[in-house]
């Protein structure tokens, strides 16, 4: 198994070559003088001159390609032009929020889908497989952004005043904040790497919360997040319904299904232990395809419920056009996607003892 | 007992049907392509005649409406000497209704020029990935693996943010990030025949490799095309409207259903019609493509349908 699981990593060494490649080439592909660009349309020649000399735009691509991916492995991933912020500490308060965003709506695909899946699959053709399977086809084909504002309305608005309220924006209610985790710990010269790190653990509303003891902003941020994750979830849930039906139906028609029932094993047993186990290998394929679906949906989701994640901030520098943290926040999303990728991978072996000796 | 079987009767035999026809009878027979093709059909005659069926101008705003006003229609009990708006007024004082009907026209334009775009960009790729082999197939499909490394969504808004806003670059990028599915289709179908006896008796007698591409080995892609641009074109009109929500797409103000759900998505909770109605379009017009595709793949392509379904029944 480890020897899989170093393979699995060195194959990932070029892709994340990649990544930085059309990340690098991206920006320089944008129309227009770079300088211009990057410090806005009033620049004069002089300031022009110096932001080149400063950035090493003279040089040839190949030495700048160098440079910026030391750069990146240093973990500096350049300063905002309309904030002078550094993008990785942009990027540390942002983060956690999608990233929670996304945990959510994939316990929440996965349980109801796998969940629907199977009942659909034992009850087949029955009105509860017609049902689910007709809810799947729509699931699918709603988009992302329609599913939030509808959620938002029928939760926030429709049900009003009734325990079913859940609140359509914001990651907190209005009054409840939560202390920066350097402050609490006495942590506020910390500078570098540590610096950052405090940022994205101070940010993670539901590590924070915890960290503090403050259940109420635990329970207060949980209820925030049951909209959106549900919004981002739907699609994938649809797309794993549909896998863990007809994977399990392929399944139970097999000899050993019938072999398992005929020594007289409980149903509830055969299908955990003898069906399930089986049919989960397509399953786990498509929830890991679905996470680049879940990382897009995010995007769209958090603008829709106001939430301060990736996604909003990605949206907002493109229309001001701060490139560098386009540049670092694409560059995060597409790492985190091929690490995804490479956990699926890893379960499959895991799964299926096969895959690792080929 | 006779040892001799029956002969076989007119009604017994089943009669012979070509390939084409027979999968255009369980095409016919699928029930999700039933309704796939009845909602396409519905969505098609809207976007032909948007000219009759509008009651009202799409762009230009009405005099004497009230803004953001609730649907008035006669049959539901609104007063008859109201002028009747099936799906309200917007916030720009338009009958939303107009405005919807219109827009499954650009809804449907995406969705063909973006797919045929990423098919006839990635498949002469991935044909010349699969005939060519070697160093040319390695470098093509490797940078395919590179675009296919990035949700597509987000690969899209980057090019966007690089191209700038507007419907025709958020066009290109979503032909763009598609553009990996296609190549790696017709590079597998190719790859698939390259080698058989056919092909070389094509190559022997003397036919050019463009003939022998185009005439003996694409249309063995024909099949796994056709499916994956059917339901290509659905995440199409779905990444589509998603730019043109997040304000990279159609600019104002063209009748784009996601720049209209955009535009209005303030005033969900004062006037939910307005972004009611076009989600709804869209997702009628991405169900329609989705039920199609699902059922051109059973038809078509009986190996990949559900295997456990028949063993089962």
């Amino acid at each position: 198994m480890s020897r899989y699981v170093l393979r699995r990593i060195a194959a990932m060494i070029p892709v994340l070559f990649g990544i930085l490649l059309v990340v690098f080439v991206m920006v320089r592909l944008i129309p227009g003088d770079p300088c211009l660009v990057m410090l806005g349309e009033r620049a004069t020649k002089a300031q022009c001159e110096a932001f080149k000399e400063r950035f090493g735009l003279h040089d040839p691509l190949p030495v700048q390609f160098v440079r910026y991916t030391i750069q990146i492995l240093q973990g500096d991933l350049g300063t905002s032009i309309s904030t002078g912020r550094p993008v990785a500490v942009i990027l540390a308060e942002r983060l956690p929020m999608t990233i929670e965003l996304t945990i959510g709506a994939i316990l929440f695909a996965t349980t109801v889908g796998i969940t629907l899946g199977i009942l659909s699959a034992i009850h087949q053709n029955s009105p509860v497989d017609v049902m689910t399977m007709v809810l799947a086809n729509i699931g699918v084909s709603m988009p992302v952004f329609w599913l939030g504002l509808m959620l938002a309305y029928v939760f926030a608005l429709v049900f009003k005043d009734t325990p079913l309220f859940l609140p359509p924006s914001g990651r907190l209610s209005p009054g409840i904040t939560l202390p920066p985790l350097a402050r609490v710990w006495g942590l506020e010269g910390v500078e570098g790497f540590p610096r950052v790190a405090l940022i994205f653990l101070s940010n993670s509303v539901f590590f924070n919360s915890l960290i503090t003891g403050n259940i109420a902003a635990f329970w207060d941020a949980v209820r925030h997040l049951i909209l959106p994750s549900v919004a981002v979830g739907t699609i994938p849930l649809s797309i794993i319904a549909r896998m863990t039906r007809s994977s399990l139906l392929e399944v139970l028609g097999e000899d050993y299904i019938r072999t398992a029932r005929a020594k007289g094993l409980r149903e509830r047993i055969v299908l955990a232990r003898h069906a399930m186990r089986n049919a989960m290998i397509p399953i786990v394929t498509v929830v890991g395809l679905q996470t680049g679906s879940l990382l897009s949906g995010a995007v769209l989701t958090e603008t829709v419920f106001a939430l301060p994640g990736v996604g909003t901030q990605l949206v907002s520098a493109i229309l001001a056009r701060d490139y560098p943290v386009v540049q670092g926040f694409t560059l995060a999303v597409a790492i985190m996607f091929a690490l995804v990728n490479l956990i699926v991978d890893l379960s499959y072996a895991y799964l299926d003892p096969r895959i690792r000796l080929e | 007992m006779s040892a001799i079987a029956p002969p076989l009767t007119r009604e017994l035999a089943v009669p012979r049907r070509s390939p084409t026809m027979e999968a255009l009878r369980r095409l016919v027979r699928h029930r999700s392509a039933q309704v796939g093709f009845f909602l396409l059909g519905l969505m098609v005659f809207v976007a032909i005649f948007a000219d009759v069926i509008a009651p009202y101008d799409p762009i230009r705003p009405l005099k004497d409406v009230q803004r953001r006003a609730p649907p008035c229609i006669h049959l539901l009990g609104c007063p008859r000497d109201q002028p009747q708006h099936l799906f309200g007024i917007d916030g720009n004082n338009r009958d939303l209704f107009s405005r919807v009907i219109y827009g499954s026209r650009l809804s449907l334009q995406i969705g063909f020029s973006t797919i045929t775009f990423a098919i006839i960009v990635g498949g002469l790729l991935g044909a010349v990935a699969g005939y060519a082999g070697g160093w040319v197939d390695n470098v093509i499909m490797r940078v395919m693996d590179v675009i296919l490394a990035f949700p597509s969504l987000l690969l899209a808004i980057a090019i966007v943010s690089v191209l700038g806003p507007g419907l025709i670059n958020a066009l290109l990028a979503i032909g763009f990030v598609s553009i990996p599915v296609y190549a790696r289709i017709v590079r597998a179908a190719v790859l698939s025949v390259k080698e058989l006896d056919y092909v070389m008796a094509a190559r022997a007698v003397g036919a050019s490799p463009l003939r022998v591409l185009f005439v003996h080995i694409l249309p063995n892609a024909l099949t796994p095309l056709i499916v994956q641009g059917t339901l290509g074109i659905a995440t199409a009109i779905l990444d589509a409207a998603a730019l043109s929500f997040l304000g990279l797409g159609a600019e104002v103000p063209k009748p784009e259903w996601g720049l209209m759900l955009g535009e209005e998505r303030n005033s969900v909770f004062n006037a939910p019609h307005l972004v009611f109605f076009p989600g709804l379009a869209i997702m009628l017009t991405v169900l329609a493509f989705n039920l199609l595709g699902d059922g051109l793949r059973d038809a078509l392509d009986p190996r990949l349908s559900y295997r456990g379904y028949e063993k089962r029944v």
